[in-house]
């Protein structure tokens, strides 16, 4: 037992910050620092560039792209990568259909739909939720109705980031309707080019268009597009959840947000001096940098551990709540760190390259719809409650 | 970077739990607590003659040469067990401070002791008004014809009532909140000046208040300059009592959980109502939590010192002694009146539990201290 990098280790993670040093587009890091919007563009950019160095997969088998790293290697990556200021990875096609395709695809799906992910020239997005079936996702509604060749879609689908961008989408469908909640399921990928699909803007309360909603209409699927078996849905989407989960700690990204939190504090003033050493405020920064410093142990526990034996089972449920709340409450200071700067609501003044008057900073427009936008954390990807529900379940067995 | 125990370290594990499952029943520790000693001097001596004492210390000083990763496997089994035996305090804290202080002669003399168990040594660092702050010594050391004599008050003794040698941290130099002109002494607590007033703790316990006047004391270490080596080696008890704190709040929670599984109200086992199921996993939440804290604590506890191992210790004691009160507290709420009694061992985890945050620092102390030194 050891919490020291190796010497490899080491190696590797200077090789990490060297390649990101030398690649990682000044402007797409600087909009990623000061938490302003990344377009299409800037995420196919940088998705190129991970590409061409055989990194944009680190989690698939060699063979079809990934690479040969463990646990560590790929938490080095992710906190090195948020430290740069790096993107983060838009999960839908890389982390989550493809893993689905790579434990349950046809070697046709696997040969057709791979290269097009690490080539970007697929953008994924999920089709899960319906605005009947949320937390309850095994209640979902979209029908798929076989006829031929084909299945006839129907139905509705919400909350779909940024499905204005994708060109795929992978969805739930239910294929029996006779059948008991979770057997009449599945998996199946659509074209979003095909007709009958609308994708409708919805408009968070922070004034952001990240998510959509997606309605089929007699939309034709052909039957190859089917992953799994027919009405085995609901172990593919099990295995996605576990596998997100993993991801949802979000380590690199809080830790980010931490030195975010810590330079607005050290501009900040308050009685004459940097917020940073106003004692209640940085008791608090404190306090959730110890909160951080555990979720960053429990992650590499549970990771390594999972490294060794498959999928990580419901102990990632408990680092999904830990971390979620620890973003929260980092997003929940920044706000707290401006004062009465957090009330003007300044649209233009979030876009990269704004060249007017500067109101107070240029981190300072967007830190109170930050704070708005990470309450989505602690209900997407099973809400909170839900995972404790799992726990209860799976470790408990309450 | 790995989590993997060695086979060694394994092993170590599996004799320390099965000496514990062995001997210490609900009903054989409220025997040893009730007795004169407050601990088992036969388990005491079952350690030694397994080597367990012996661990931390170096192989030529007789020792297996452990680190903190031994000394986590160890403390978390008597954790478990709610051992009330002076380990932590003679063994790793007493120890560690004669191996890297103490002469030739001195190691000669105390160190083959204290790592067979026949000799049981005790620590006093806190004051009256010290408050967790080890610098704020008022307790006096003054030197004449080359003898030491020490006056003064030193606070709560765990297992100072029956240790053979005590150390004791006293001023020789300075203003009474400095870090240097603080010196350790050795004394015999049955010479003369030396009194001792022994209680029992809260957590089943015995320790004293030692009364130092014109009593003498052997200095160990340079004069003035013991402040460094006393708050490293409180780094290391903190580790060691995050990692009991973490055995404890394991058999807490497996305890509640079996209860949750057995009490039925309403017609339905307690453990069917969700409200019950998400505190249930917080304290699990906790738990995990703190098990972190206490490997990190562990794998830096014999780090070189340095201001980035003393704030990770004290995030670590922070982080534990919160899971600790949460896990302590939660538990007696989900059991209900039951957990309220003294026949039921949930209530004496809870209280153990609640008290570890009141040695080498609370929550707010380290939350303090590691908010003091946030890197910016």
């Amino acid at each position: 037992m050891d919490i020291h990098y190796s010497s490899e280790q080491l190696a590797f993670r200077d090789e990490v910050r060297e390649f990101l040093t030398n690649e990682l587009p000044a402007d797409i890091a600087s909009k990623v620092k000061l938490g302003k919007h990344l377009s299409k563009e800037d995420h196919q950019r940088w998705q190129k560039i991970l590409s061409a160095k055989g990194w944009y997969a680190p989690g698939w088998p060699v063979e079809h792209g990934g690479t040969t790293w463990g646990a560590v290697e790929k938490h080095i990556f992710d906190e090195e990568s948020a430290a740069a200021g790096a993107p983060r990875t838009i999960p839908f096609g890389v982390n989550m259909v493809a893993p689905v395709i790579i434990k349950f695809g046809t070697e046709e799906q696997k040969a057709h739909y791979l290269p097009r992910i690490l080539s970007g020239e697929d953008w994924w997005c999920q089709g899960y939720s319906e605005p009947g079936a949320g937390s309850d996702l095994a209640s979902l509604k979209t029908r798929a109705v076989r006829d031929g060749d084909h299945y006839i879609v129907n139905g509705q689908k919400t909350w779909t980031t940024l499905g204005q961008h994708a060109n795929w989408i992978f969805c739930l469908v239910r294929t029996d309707p006779e059948a008991q909640q979770q057997r009449g399921i599945s998996f199946l990928l659509i074209d979003m080019a095909t007709p009958g699909i609308t994708v409708r803007p919805i408009i968070t309360l922070d004034g952001d268009h990240e998510v959509n909603e997606v309605f089929f209409d007699d939309v034709k699927v052909p039957v190859e597009n089917l992953v799994g078996e027919e009405n085995k849905g609901w172990t593919c989407a099990k295995y996605l959840l576990t596998h997100e989960r993993t991801g949802l700690a979000g380590i690199g990204a809080s830790k980010a947000a931490m030195r975010h939190l810590k330079r607005v504090a050290s501009k900040q003033q308050k009685n004459g001096k940097p917020l940073i050493e106003d004692t209640l405020f940085r008791t608090q920064i404190a306090q959730i940098e110890m909160q951080l410093m555990a979720a960053e142990m429990s992650t590499l526990r549970i990771v390594a551990a999972a490294s060794e034996g498959g999928v990580p089972g419901a102990e990632s449920s408990i680092l999904k709540v830990q971390g979620t709340e620890i973003r929260q409450a980092i997003t929940n200071l920044l706000r707290k760190a401006i004062g009465p700067y957090a009330l003007p609501f300044l649209p233009e003044e979030m876009e990269y390259g704004y060249e007017g008057e500067v109101l107070l900073e240029d981190y300072s427009p967007s830190l109170a719809s930050i704070y708005f936008n990470m309450r989505k954390l602690s209900i997407f990807g099973g809400s909170n409650e839900i995972q404790k529900n799992i726990v209860s379940k799976m470790i408990l067995e309450l | 970077m790995d989590f993997k125990l060695t086979e060694e370290q394994q092993m170590l594990q599996e004799t320390a739990e099965r000496l514990v499952r062995d001997a210490y029943t609900f009903s054989n520790r409220e025997k040893f607590s009730e007795s004169e000693a407050g601990f088992s001097p036969e388990f005491w001596n079952q350690m030694g003659e397994l080597g367990l004492t012996a661990i931390p210390f170096p192989e030529e000083l007789g020792g297996f040469g452990g680190t903190g990763i031994e000394n986590m496997l160890i403390m978390q089994e008597l954790g478990k067990g709610l051992c009330l035996e002076p380990y932590m305090e003679s063994v790793i804290l007493a120890g560690g401070l004669i191996t890297q202080l103490g002469s030739d002669a001195q190691k000669e003399e105390l160190l083959a002791g204290i790592a067979s168990g026949e000799l049981q040594a005790a620590v006093a660092l806190e004051e009256q008004q010290s408050h967790y702050d080890l610098c704020h010594v008022t307790t006096t050391a003054t030197r004449q014809d080359g003898s030491w004599t020490l006056n003064g008050r030193k606070a709560v003794v765990i297992g100072g009532h029956t240790a053979g040698k005590i150390l004791v941290s006293a001023r020789s130099a300075g203003d009474v909140r400095d870090q240097s002109g603080i010196s350790l002494f050795i004394i015999d607590p049955n010479s003369q000046g030396v009194r001792r007033r022994t209680y029992s703790t809260v957590d089943g316990r015995k320790g004293c208040e030692l009364f130092l006047d014109n009593a003498k004391g052997e200095l160990l270490g340079t004069d003035g300059e013991a402040y460094d080596a006393i708050r490293y080696h409180s780094g290391r008890a903190i580790a060691a009592l995050c990692a009991e704190a973490v055995g404890s709040m394991r058999v807490l929670c497996d305890i509640t959980l079996d209860y949750l599984k057995t009490r039925k109200q309403f017609g339905v086992v307690i453990g069917k109502f969700q409200v019950l199921q998400h505190r249930m996993v917080d304290m699990i939440s906790e738990l995990e939590r703190a098990t972190s804290m206490a490997i990190l604590a562990a794998c830096l506890a014999d780090d070189e010192d340095s201001e980035e191992r003393s704030a990770k210790l004290s995030a670590a004691k922070y982080m534990v002694n919160r899971a600790a009160q949460y896990v302590a507290e939660q538990s007696i709420q989900l059991h209900g009146g039951i957990a309220m009694t003294w026949e039921y061992a949930g209530a004496h985890y809870a209280k153990r539990l609640v008290m570890i945050g009141h040695q080498f620092g609370d929550d707010d102390h380290h939350l303090e201290a590691y908010a003091a030194q946030l890197s910016i």
